[in-house]
């Protein structure tokens, strides 16, 4: 790293690839450090992400593509599997991604860019200037050195503590984190065109479990559970060997993926006097699915665009960052953020046997309109004695 | 193979230095370190990390 930047990024996933590329794009100087010795290693991902939302940064790029995913399937607590097909508005189709050279090829593309890249380089404190964030203080090879910068990111992911450094509390309710154990196993019977989810108690509870195709008979297979139902005997850990025992006996496990997601509202405040938060470092992953790769692509590009403004003005406050905070709560994004925290809270609400009772009632309707709000109409019209329930539901959206 | 801080024993052979005990911790009293967990001075023992851990790798010391 140089001693100073125009726009200092911390963490080399892809919101802070976005962050570092949008901004060196735009002319500034930009630095960026990545804690792990890799790029995109450990994963710590599912790997699914819409095919329409990729797009929006870039041409896919089949090496980083494992899967093409045409549908998703899901399956009620009592086994009754609901195929979701791509003619349904609301049903994407996919990617399945390989994230180790995903989040390489990202990080690259911030480094043709202009930005310069540094892995094994850990922020170990920010360097404040009258309550401002001025850089950080950046350890490598057990050194510490001092970059400073005009606007500084925080990009650090999951375990994120640079935004707690500057005094902005990130700590996630223990209800509120998805524990979760993965397995990528090989030599398994699957639809390698078709995400499947398993919902319920007995399988995940608050959670759900998920068989991602990476191949024709390669997976994803994990499960996720909230920090609430978490204990000895009943870990994410414990879940997923139950599932595969049954599900998946001759299966062969080649890596293990371990990590939490939030799925807590995201932070009251994105934004501090020279300081930008983004992805999950700002809780902005799905409270529904746990997906956060597209959520944090777009907050990376929406805070290397404020920022660059707010340099090029002169203003690095709060305020005049407030831009970015703004932004992406008004954007598509924070609209389905803030309705899908709101959708997630019912669910919790709902029994494996009302559960059962949605998935079998939504089966049975033409989904060719599929919104939420219609969704909801219908299923009164299906069933009458869903009504009590669902209109809580309607009466939040 | 356990690192004991004087209030949180992490078991590093059980560990799979995923971060998660990290965003629930109340008082960010615990650290990622590239392929290792460390634990500073502000632990307040109240167990929340080990209720989260995805692989059972953390205890809270008065409660062995």
């Amino acid at each position: 790293m140089k001693p100073e930047y125009d726009l200092l990024v911390i963490g080399g996933g892809p919101g802070g690839a976005l962050a570092a590329r949008t901004a060196a794009e735009k002319g500034l100087r930009v630095g960026l450090v990545e804690k792990r010795s890799a790029i995109g290693v450990p994963v710590r991902c599912a790997e699914g992400v819409g095919r329409d939302l990729i797009e929006e940064f870039m041409e896919p790029d089949p090496s980083w593509i494992s899967a093409e995913i045409d549908r998703a399937v899901l399956v009620a607590p009592d086994g009754y599997r609901m195929t979701l097909e791509p003619s349904m508005a609301g049903s994407e189709v996919g990617y399945v991604l390989d994230r180790k050279r995903f989040d390489r090829d990202l990080v690259m593309q911030a480094a043709d860019a202009g930005a310069d890249v540094q892995v094994r380089a850990r922020a170990v404190a920010p360097i404040m200037e009258n309550g401002a964030v001025a850089g950080a203080r950046i350890e490598a090879n057990g050194a510490v050195e001092e970059v400073r910068a005009r606007v500084t990111v925080a990009a650090d992911g999951v375990e994120s503590k640079f935004a707690r450094w500057c005094g902005i509390d990130t700590a996630v309710p223990l209800a509120e984190i998805e524990t979760c154990v993965q397995y990528l196993m090989t030599g398994i019977e699957i639809d390698p065109a078709a995400t499947v989810f398993y919902l319920g108690n007995e399988v995940a509870p608050e959670g759900y479990v998920w068989v991602f195709p990476k191949g024709e008979r390669t997976a994803n297979v994990g499960v996720g559970i909230s920090g609430k139902k978490c204990r000895d005997g009943s870990r994410p850990l414990d879940y997923l060997n139950r599932f595969v025992k049954e599900h998946f006996p001759d299966g062969r496990v080649v890596e293990w993926v371990i990590g939490g997601v939030p799925v807590c509202q995201p932070l009251e405040r994105t934004v501090a006097d020279g300081l930008v938060i983004i992805g999950d470092a700002a809780r902005v992953a799905d409270p529904i699915t746990g997906g956060g790769i597209y959520n944090a692509m777009f907050t990376g590009r929406l805070a290397g665009q404020t920022a660059a403004d707010a340099i090029a003005r002169g203003d690095v406050s709060a305020n005049a960052l407030m831009t970015y905070d703004h932004g992406w709560r008004e954007s598509k994004l924070g609209k389905s953020l803030e309705r899908n925290y709101k959708i997630k809270e019912y669910f919790l609400t709902l029994s494996d046997e009302k559960l059962n009772r949605l998935i079998h009632s939504i089966s049975r309707m033409d989904l060719s309109k599929f919104s939420v709000l219609n969704v909801v109409t219908e299923l009164v019209k299906h069933d009458p004695s869903l009504l009590l329930e669902l209109r809580a539901l309607r009466n939040i959206l | 193979m356990a690192y004991y801080n004087g209030m949180l024993v992490i078991r590093r052979d059980v560990c799979g230095y995923c971060g998660c005990c990290v965003s629930v911790c109340p008082v960010g009293a615990l650290e990622l370190i590239d392929a290792y967990l460390s634990v500073e001075g502000d632990c307040s023992s109240c167990g929340v990390c080990a209720r989260a851990c995805p692989l059972g790798a953390l205890e809270v010391a008065d409660e062995a």
